[in-house]
């Protein structure tokens, strides 16, 4: 409304001038076009860092392995035919959907907790859990991986001296897996904890006190008044964390780089053991843009779900 | 808002200060009238080893009149590689830049031919090993400098001490320092006996299997002490032979033996288990012997670098060669040449070997006997045999003699390892070289 106004006395004042300026003038107090030249910079930087960066990326992966030959999709192609490809999409997928389903339960939990504890000290908590998530995962992981060294474990240490036998953490492919996937969920499960806590946060008192006088459970309050208001909120979440979870690269390259046997690979990683460090670029680039289309169907099923609802409300 | 305005006087003055100075350039002999070179070199993990390597490069740039930048790039999370693999893709970088072992086959297109210096260094510093030459010879083009600064060989290294006690063996006098080896009976199965003795003993050898450098460099010299090749020169895969096989079964016996995380060893583990105290024995040139000097002098001196057991096709050891390696698209190629020159002689290249404290090799036979592997210690003579001053072993590298683009991706990815902990893990024979097979052919197209 308010724009069809300024566009009105725009047009009062354009009579005055000439046409060209008129326009221009016209032009310039649209809120649409303001709106656009403030959010300029950022299309810039989105055009330059990640569409740029993604277009070349799959230019890259149409070409052979010496880039001097168009091949269309035949680097995809040639993917479907290999083992490690195929133990790396299931070893990805393990990865990132055990992750965040961890990440989910335990940010939950927590969250409920924190939200439990009285206000005067709850900023505190809130503080210290986070503190995971905001050091650097590369410097984090480094402290993990000395956890599970071979040679100065401080895990192997604790269980020595209780007469238990050493694990090989990072030797073992069950005990590797489960070794990148714990450091993923220490790292990822305050981002979930507070998220959950300002949805949490958002509940009307009113429906637990109405739950409560119609006699609802502990129970029966989570799941038919907390669980329905946080839907949407636990639905986004999962979805960034689902994406940011399959691209993740650092966990992985500082604890095992793949190792052993490539079974603890992920698509980042494998990407760059194929692609740079082996010199097949293409390869490398087709690797990586196999994230896309998973992520795409979590996200196409995840977003239509949410506005789903949003359209029910 | 503030503005500057210029009189007329001014702007006049200026016009004419500037138009003087335009005419008089080209007659002015400038400090660096020979032009810009800049360069990126491998930055040393030996404290203050770069500094000989720049006071030599600033010595050349003074008489030269060369304007030289160096970069030193690390090669921890392997920023070197990414450094290398932009600038080929910008066509645009440092003018000289160290690659190491199969980059320069890797880019060869994009490098410039070296031969005339190469074999002029040949002819005064002596000849090369054939991994040097494999790595950086192609087509019959030099494609680059064999560097001093980085290369090394990853020979074992023995706590004297455990080797004595637990296994037996005297490996100074085996390896005595200042004299030819006296090791003939350091042979693949003598190591297996002394790495289950030393496993019995608690200290087990630090072997890794992972799929880095180090482990792939281990394996890769004792597939050839017993001549298993993976692929041939002419790019065939031929893994599926005998010696493949008597590799891979004496694999399964050492793995026994070693410790059980070793298939996730990455380069540091070997380090760290030596100066931990926890082993007999890794495979290391000697940074983990300089650290613990530093960090545990009781290990240190107890450690002695030597040569490698010798199998049935005689005795190789792990050679990495770095390069210096000047770029088509480099616009000082001249002064580049001039400076690679520079940095190989003689005495430039034992300033580097003792700057590093005995870490860098030279790649040039006559280069092979400087003091410092003399005098370093304790326990002194420790590095005596570390240069191989005797020819005592072939210095190797694991997927030779394949075509190199395959080479490299069999080193990459660890292929040798993988066999080795899959055959260990209770996978058939068979269906390891299946597998290997199936990875290798992967690595074939174009």
């Amino acid at each position: 409304m308010a724009d069809v106004a300024a566009r009105g006395a725009v047009r009062g004042a354009g009579a005055l001038t000439s046409d060209g300026r008129s326009s221009l003038h016209k032009l310039m107090q649209r809120k649409s076009t303001i709106a656009f030249l403030m959010a300029l910079p950022l299309i810039t930087l989105i055009a330059v860092l990640v569409a740029y960066p993604a277009g070349y990326a799959v230019y890259l992966a149409m070409l052979n392995k010496g880039m001097n030959r168009f091949v269309g999709l035949g680097n995809f192609g040639f993917l479907f035919g290999r083992d490690t490809f195929w133990m790396v999409v299931y070893q990805s997928c393990l990865f990132a959907i055990t992750a965040v389903i961890f990440k989910a339960i335990i940010g939950f939990v927590v969250a409920h907790f924190v939200h439990n504890i009285p206000s005067k000290g709850q900023r505190k908590w809130r503080g210290m859990l986070l503190v995971p998530w905001v050091i650097p995962p590369a410097m984090s992981t480094l402290a993990w991986l000395w956890l599970f060294d071979p040679s100065y474990s401080a895990f192997n240490w604790i269980l020595e001296h209780i007469g238990m036998d050493r694990v090989a953490w990072l030797g073992e492919t069950g005990w590797a897996r489960f070794s990148v996937i714990l450091v993923n969920v220490w790292i990822g499960s305050p981002f979930f904890m507070i998220m959950y806590l300002a949805a949490l946060k958002s509940v009307p008192e009113q429906l637990y006190e109405a739950a409560s006088i119609d006699g609802a459970t502990w129970w029966q309050r989570i799941w038919y008044v907390t669980l329905p208001m946080m839907r949407n909120i636990i639905a986004i979440t999962a979805l960034f964390s689902l994406i940011v979870t399959f691209a993740n690269f650092d966990i992985v390259r500082v604890l095992t780089k793949g190792d052993p046997l490539n079974t603890t690979h992920v698509f980042a990683t494998w990407a760059f053991r194929v692609g740079i460090e082996s010199g097949d670029i293409p390869l490398g680039a087709a690797v990586s843009l196999f994230m896309v289309p998973i992520l795409a169907v979590a996200a196409t099923f995840i977003l239509r779900d949410i506005t789903k609802r949003g359209s029910e409300v | 808002m503030v503005s500057r305005k210029v009189s007329r006087r001014r702007f006049v003055a200026g016009t004419a200060a500037a138009s003087t100075a335009f005419v008089a350039a080209p007659f002015v002999r400038g400090a660096y009238a020979a032009g810009k070179l800049s360069l990126g070199l491998w930055d040393h993990w030996v404290p203050n080893a770069n500094g000989a390597t720049e006071a030599l490069i600033k010595e050349w740039a003074d008489k030269e009149k060369v304007e030289v930048t160096i970069d030193f790039i690390t090669s921890q999370g392997n920023k070197l590689l990414l450094t290398t693999a932009a600038e080929a893709q910008a066509k645009s970088g440092h003018d000289i830049l160290a690659m190491s072992t199969f980059l320069p086959a890797r880019y060869s297109e994009q490098l410039v031919p070296v031969n005339e210096l190469v074999e002029q260094l040949i002819k005064d510093n002596g000849k090369v090993n054939g991994t040097v030459e494999y790595l950086g010879k192609l087509d019959g083009k030099w494609l680059g400098v064999p560097a001093t600064v980085g290369s090394q060989i990853k020979g074992p290294c023995s706590r004297i001490d455990l080797m004595k006690e637990l296994a037996g063996l005297d490996i100074q006098a085996m390896y005595p320092a200042g004299e030819p080896p006296k090791a003939d009976n350091w042979t693949l199965d003598t190591f297996l006996k002394a790495a289950e003795a030393c496993h019995k003993g608690g200290k087990p050898f630090g072997i890794g299997l992972g799929t880095t450098s180090d482990s792939v460099d281990t394996i890769g010299a004792i597939f050839h002490s017993f001549g298993a090749v993976l692929v041939d020169a002419k790019g065939e895969i031929v893994l599926k032979n005998d010696q493949v096989r008597q590799a891979l079964d004496y694999y399964k016996k050492l793995m026994a033996f070693l410790p059980p995380d070793v298939p996730s060893w990455d380069d540091s583990s070997n380090n760290k288990w030596l100066i931990s105290g926890n082993g007999a024995l890794i495979m290391n040139p000697p940074s983990a012997w300089a650290v613990a000097k530093r960090d545990a002098p009781k290990v240190a001196e107890q450690c002695w670098t030597h040569g490698f057991p010798a199998g049935p096709k005689g005795r190789f050891g792990p050679f990495l060669p770095f390069f210096w390696t000047t770029w088509n698209f480099s616009k000082n190629q001249s002064a580049a040449k001039s400076l690679l020159a520079y940095l190989s002689t003689a005495s430039a290249a034992e300033k580097m070997v003792v700057a590093s404290g005995g870490y860098d090799l030279p790649s040039f036979e006559k280069l092979t006997t400087f003091k410092v592997w003399q005098e370093e210690g304790p326990p002194k003579g420790t590095l005596y045999h570390y240069p191989n001053p005797h020819n005592h072993q072939i210095l190797s590298i694991a997927a030779a003699p394949a075509p190199h683009k395959i080479a490299e991706q069999i080193y990459t990815q660890g292929i040798q390892t993988q066999m080795a902990v899959r055959y260990f893990k209770g996978e058939t024979m068979e269906k390891t070289l299946d597998w290997a097979s199936g990875e290798i052919e992967g690595f074939m197209r174009n």
